[in-house]
């Protein structure tokens, strides 16, 4: 008896231990690629400004209050950033557009393809990830070709007579909108039809036969059992929409500034690392708090699973 | 059955379901006709593929008839989606709502007939008491066992009083011993809320205990429709005869057909009296057949001759093999009792006699 327990504590010891041995190589890489240049990002935020970029090696906070504040240059008097906030607020709401247009666009692609027979199932995944074969840049640039005042889209209006001059939509904040739906909307749709896959149809057959109208159904059943998709999925869209840097550019003409535009800003030409990195940390904040906030709330209406 | 009223809950006219299209086409279900009394236990029972679940879900509403008519209380409820039926169904898995607990799961449809809350919460404690769950009213459907989980099933589909009740195999999923009680329990619910129910199984013996009447169904048709003792002691067709009980198929000469009973030769010879299948005019052979506990095995000269072949022991009785002298093979069942044997060994030459009534010849 006890020899046995013996015998099953070291399978035991032994089982942890090649764990964590295996699970090493990817921990290394995390630690090394991930956490440290964090760590690092967080070290420069509170360091001062090289002439020449880099940063010197002296504490300084100004990085940090100038990340809301501004010092005015004649009497050094601090007053909000409004150009920060104002940046801040229009990535936030872009973000929060996208993905609330990913999802509504998402949810029933989703639909569609789980209620697919098992084999065309699989064909409309295939098709799904398409995109992601395409360069980001490239995909980014096909968008540009279709919005832009000679494009496909003011091309055929202008030919039907329905305006008589184009629709400016490239260099807008609806371009990056349209450009980021169209980027993420894999991202949206993978997690949710994972979820509506597992989903079983019965359920659906047992509301219509307590007399749930389709959109009852859709409400009651079908949305709360998916949520876990829908909230991965609204993460993933959300997270990228936020930091996304490519879309705006090209897209957005880098007339309207984003977050990410405003970070690579203060690393090259505005010289300033420390601003840089506050920015950065501040932008990761917003994000663990947004999350933390929509996580903790889907998690109080909806259904503890498991 | 005197006491029941005669008016038609549901009237199938004529229905058809085709699944697929071309070369792939099956009829599911092939021209049905079948009317089901008001406040009746009636049971649809066949193999499976013989179309008895596709008419349920085409009586709920889950598909769509190919052609035909599916009347409740004269009104044509074929076009109408499932929410518009006043009709309830007790599904195979039950389908019990994961993100709900029991009191809403039975509550829901209710709350979707948008019946004002006090209303729901009354009725939902009347079903809980009803299906004895009164305690477990707050639980997760997942934290609740089989059994339990199709006393809410049945009372979540109940709780709308809907016109009609379709069960699909509802009790296929329980054990042995929990089956015998939901099948007790149904009935007791049937009894009490006077509801019409459609049940369907493929399990004959179910079938047998608890319906009022029974449709046997084969290959999208409906063979027969009848009482437990009709199907079982008149079966028309060797289909029914086969798939309910055990039977003993004999080829006869029949002669002397009227009144639905006709004499019957059998191969050793002898003529005996059998009842013939309700509208079916017998030519000159056909088949007849005997339960096996309607022959009666004896050691003197009898109606057939044979060769024990077998005795196999089944506690309340014990069934004997015979080979006949003219090569078929007869069993018969004969009632054990506590002190003897039955009488016989493998390879006694041995005489049947079959009783009377207990022969009856088939359409086939």
């Amino acid at each position: 008896m006890a020899a046995a327990e013996e015998v099953a504590k070291a399978a035991e010891r032994r089982d942890v231990r090649d764990r964590w041995l295996l699970s090493a190589p990817a921990l290394l890489v995390i630690l090394l690629a991930a956490t440290g240049p964090l760590l690092i990002v967080l070290v420069y935020s509170f360091l001062t400004p090289g002439a020449y970029g880099d940063v010197k090696w002296q504490f300084s906070p100004d990085a940090w209050i100038s990340v809301f504040m501004e010092r005015d240059i004649f009497d050094d008097t601090l007053s909000l950033a409004a150009a920060h906030v104002t940046i801040f607020w229009r990535s936030i709401k872009l973000a929060v557009v996208t993905t609330l247009a990913t999802l509504a666009l998402g949810f029933p692609t989703a639909y569609f393809m789980a209620t697919r027979s098992e084999k065309t199932r699989d064909l409309w995944l295939f098709l799904i990830t398409i995109p992601f074969w395409t360069n980001l840049l490239i995909r980014t640039f096909a968008v540009l070709q279709i919005i832009r005042n000679e494009g496909i889209i003011n091309t055929i209006l202008l030919k039907l007579g329905i305006i008589s001059a184009p629709i400016q939509i490239l260099y807008t904040d609806t371009a990056i909108l349209i450009g980021m739906a169209y980027v993420y909307l894999p991202l949206m749709v993978l997690p949710i039809y994972a979820s509506m896959e597992k989903l079983d149809f019965r359920l659906v057959e047992a509301g219509y036969d307590l007399y749930a109208t389709r959109f009852k159904v859709l409400r009651k059943i079908i949305f709360p059992l998916v949520k876990p998709g829908v909230i991965a999925g609204s993460i993933l869209v959300f997270i990228p929409a936020l930091g996304a840097y490519v879309t705006p550019v090209v897209l957005g003409g880098g007339k309207n500034m984003m977050l990410s535009n405003l970070i690579e800003l203060q690393f090259g030409q505005g010289r300033n690392w420390p601003l840089g990195s506050a920015l950065s940390i501040t932008v990761m904040v917003i994000v663990m708090l947004a999350l933390l906030a929509y996580v903790r709330n889907a998690g109080k209406s909806g259904v503890r699973h498991g | 059955m005197p006491d029941k009223p005669d008016r038609n809950a549901i009237e199938v006219v004529n229905v058809s379901k085709i699944f697929g299209s071309g070369e792939g086409q099956v009829a599911a279900l092939d021209k049905v006709s079948v009317s089901i009394r008001e406040n009746e236990f009636f049971t649809l029972l066949g193999p499976s593929g013989c179309g008895k679940t596709t008419l349920l879900r085409l009586i709920a509403g889950f598909d769509f008839p190919t052609a035909g008519e599916i009347l409740l209380y004269g009104q044509d409820i074929a076009p109408l989606p499932p929410f518009k039926r006043p009709v309830n169904t007790v599904f195979q898995s039950y389908a019990l709502f994961p993100h709900m607990t029991v009191a809403d799961n039975i509550g829901f449809g209710l709350e979707m007939l948008g019946k004002p809350k006090g209303e729901i919460k009354a009725r939902v404690a009347e079903m809980l008491k009803l299906v004895k769950m009164e305690a477990l009213a707050g639980r997760r459907t997942a934290q609740i066992s089989g059994g339990q989980q199709q006393r809410v099933a049945l009372a979540r589909a109940l709780a709308p009083q809907p016109k009609v009740l379709l069960l699909d195999e509802p009790l296929s999923a329980l054990d042995y011993k929990l089956r015998k009680e939901m099948q007790i329990e149904l009935k007791r619910l049937q009894h009490e809320t006077g509801i019409t129910f459609i049940f369907v199984t493929h399990d004959q013996e179910e079938a047998l205990t608890m319906s009022d009447r029974i449709a046997v169904m084969s290959s999208g048709k409906i063979l027969q429709v009848g009482s437990p003792w009709d199907i079982y002691d008149k079966p028309a067709e060797r289909f029914v005869a086969d798939f309910i009980g055990e039977t003993n198929f004999l080829t006869a000469a029949i002669s002397g057909t009227g009144n639905g009973k006709a004499r019957a030769t059998l191969k050793s010879g002898t003529t005996i009296e059998a009842t013939v299948a309700e509208g079916f005019q017998p030519k000159d052979n056909a088949t007849v057949v005997v339960r096996p506990e309607h022959a009666k095995l004896t050691k003197d000269k009898g109606d057939l001759s044979g060769t024990v072949e077998n005795i196999v022991y089944f506690g309340t009785d014990t069934h004997i093999h015979v080979q006949l002298d003219g090569g078929e093979a007869f069993t018969v069942r004969q009632q054990n009792t506590r002190s003897a044997g039955c009488g016989f060994e493998r390879g006694d030459k041995v005489g049947i006699l079959i009783g009377n009534d207990a022969a009856q010849v088939l359409r086939d």
